[in-house]
């Protein structure tokens, strides 16, 4: 709404050649810091379906040559990363079901002022947001749930999310009351009330809740580091990390591959460490490229209602 | 039944049967409020059914959330993992005295600290970044060029730690892109070494979490600009003021309070850096300078397994911390009059 004032005041008032400057500058710091944003993203992804031996060789910078798809053939020929790439979607699918599932439920549930001690197990949840007994205990905790080297450590802790249930409360609180009242008065229960009625009107909140909650499993890695020892549960990430950090064992792992014939290719599609490196980056992060631009909005109204909570 | 009821109310004012309808509402009501008085114990059990249906969220959070803290006690204990806690020594504060008293530790841990201090200082004395970048891209007239580098801005945000390092991997390895074009292009023979290095290894990190956040960072102020009043705006350009004195006049006064929240929330998370960056980040050469105190708690923790000595730490951790967040608080309530948690 500012923006519409000024840009109706704008005219009036005469730009000086300082503002005009100013506005240049302006533009090209910004166009320079947005494409150190994406083009190490696109460098990768020109670079995973380029000739082989031309982006070893540094050569391939803008635009992609000999594009062939060898790379992601093999890739996923690579012992580990289907499972890897099960593992990454699983755990997003249910963790995000799961979390945003409880979240709604609990945001509901603590509105319901019938409940027994219910400002308490509010207080209760919310707390946890504030201290953290922190890893060596959590591993302890994890280990003696046997929950080490076991796919739910990805999905359990993250359930009850008392951030979540704040903003999923606030919004169920801006609900006109009457409308549960009346379907009360119906003869409809409470988990009735929630399911019919409220559940449907907190699509936008929990779009929000769903979508963080989304790349954070997506993205998320120390778990994998901490609680899994057995590469069957390793996540994408996890295994991404390891590839870059030992190239010795990738290019074992890619020769076997190779090996296998899985891949008589000419040299110029033969994979180097760098090769897969590179395509499993891509694979990582192109979820990511494609779920973010539409669902920027999403993002963004969940900063903001975490900024009114504090 | 339920929807027909529903619509009945909703139009109530316009429909002739409307005060009939009314009147069995009310009726309704009354037989209702009869009921709920003569059952006061049915809704005590009411309340307590719906507790049960919370109950297993509850049962959860303390799982994750409070059984944890009772790993505390390792941290008085020599636990070596494979012998249970029950046949493990007590061995009182010796780890804590360990940590002030040998002058190995005590160097280590120093170093830990300064890094720690270090990158939260640095992260804190550029926090005002977004602050700018926000200020600056409003200047922008161009509502398609707003949007499009609003978006590119934030996308790193949203990738994890370790595909950041895949990127850095990509550009700044021996073999990476920036390396590769400055030898092609005959400015260097030898691979200058970015990454397994230890030279200016703060700021590498400040920098890599600058790329990382400070498209996401400005979003908060830029929705804080479009919510300021316009005519504030105006006052000023009736008062004269050109852009620059708008921009600290109007503009920058009314972010201070934002700015100000989010401050205090990273003072308070001065001591809680976070692992994930620094430990894809670390490797042999500058792990003097990389090792934060969450990196440090899990190096000696998972990788040397002194899992007493990790936990003695990250106890320290979490009470400084809650006691940094308590201390930010009143200080917000005290100055501002506002708590922010």
């Amino acid at each position: 709404m500012a923006k519409k004032i000024k840009q109706g005041v704008a005219p009036a008032m005469r730009r000086t050649r300082g503002e005009e400057a100013y506005n240049v500058f302006n533009i090209c710091f910004f166009v320079i810091f947005a494409f150190i944003c994406v083009y190490p993203f696109y460098y990768l992804i020109i670079n995973s379906i380029s000739d082989n031996s031309m982006s070893s060789a540094g050569d391939i910078n803008w635009l992609p040559r000999g594009i062939h798809w060898e790379n992601y053939k093999a890739v996923f020929g690579l012992e580990g990363l289907s499972t890897a790439a099960f593992i990454s979607v699983a755990r997003t699918v249910i963790g995000t079901v799961l979390t945003v599932g409880a979240s709604a439920f609990l945001g509901f549930m603590f509105t319901q002022e019938k409940m027994w001690g219910r400002k308490f197990w509010y207080r209760f949840i919310v707390i946890t947001m504030y201290f953290n007994a922190g890893l060596i205990p959590m591993f302890i905790t994890m280990k003696n749930l046997h929950l080490t080297n076991n796919f739910w450590v990805y999905v359990l802790p993250a359930i009850v999310q008392p951030f979540n249930i704040i903003l999923v409360k606030t919004f169920v609180e801006s609900i006109p009351k009457s409308l549960q009242e009346a379907a009360e008065m119906d003869g409809a229960g409470t988990l009735t009330v929630f399911w019919k009625i409220v559940l449907p009107m907190m699509s936008p909140i929990l779009a929000t809740v769903g979508i963080f909650s989304a790349v954070g499993q997506w993205n998320s890695f120390q778990d994998t580091l901490i609680y899994m020892t057995d590469s069957k549960l390793y996540s994408l990430q996890y295994l991404l990390y390891t590839y870059i950090n030992q190239a010795s064992s990738l290019a074992s792992a890619v020769k076997a591959s190779a090996g296998t014939g899985l891949n008589v290719a000419a040299l110029a599609t033969a994979q180097t460490p760098t090769s897969i490196r590179m395509t499993v980056s891509v694979i990582v992060v192109l979820p990511i490229m494609f779920v973010y631009p539409f669902f920027q909005r999403f993002f963004v109204k969940g900063m903001m209602l975490g900024a009114v909570k504090g | 039944m339920q929807s027909q009821e529903e619509s009945g109310s909703v139009t109530a004012v316009a429909s002739p049967s409307a005060e009939a309808l009314d009147a069995k509402n009310k009726r309704r009501m009354q037989r209702k409020a009869e009921k709920a008085a003569q059952q006061v114990e049915s809704n005590k059990k009411h309340g307590f059914k719906l507790w049960l249906l919370v109950v297993p969220f509850l049962i959860l959070s303390v799982l994750f959330s409070y059984f944890p803290l009772f790993g505390w006690v390792y941290a008085f204990f020599d636990y070596q993992p494979p012998i249970p806690l029950s046949e493990s020594e007590f061995v009182g504060l010796q780890w804590f005295k360990m940590l002030v008293q040998n002058p190995a530790q005590l160097k280590t841990i120093g170093q830990v600290l300064i890094n720690t201090f270090a990158m939260s200082g640095l992260n804190i004395l550029t926090s005002f970044f977004p602050l700018v970048f926000a200020i600056a891209l409003n200047e922008i007239r161009s509502k398609w060029f707003k949007n499009l580098i609003q978006t590119l801005t934030t996308l790193p945000n949203f990738i994890s730690w370790v595909l950041v390092y895949a990127v850095a991997f990509a550009m700044f390895s021996s073999t990476g892109m920036i390396n590769s074009l400055l030898e092609n292009m005959h400015l260097i023979s030898e691979p200058i070494k970015f990454l397994d290095s230890d030279s200016h290894t703060w700021l590498k990190m400040l920098l890599w979490g600058i790329w990382k956040g400070l498209g996401w960072g400005s979003i908060m102020y830029l929705a804080g600009i479009a919510g300021i009043d316009p005519e504030l705006y105006e006052a000023a350009q009736v008062d004269g003021a050109n852009r620059l004195q708008q921009i600290w006049n109007v503009t920058i006064p009314q972010l201070l309070p934002t700015y100000f929240v989010l401050l205090m929330l990273s003072i308070s998370n001065f001591l809680n850096n976070g692992m994930d960056q620094y430990y894809v980040f670390q490797n042999a050469f500058n792990m003097q300078h990389i090792q934060v105190l969450d990196l440090y708690v899990y190096n000696i923790g998972m990788g040397n397994s002194s899992l007493s000595l990790a936990t003695a730490i990250s106890m320290l951790k979490s009470l400084v911390s809650v006691g940094l967040l308590i201390l930010v608080n009143w200080l917000s309530k005290r100055t501002r009059g506002v708590s922010i948690v």
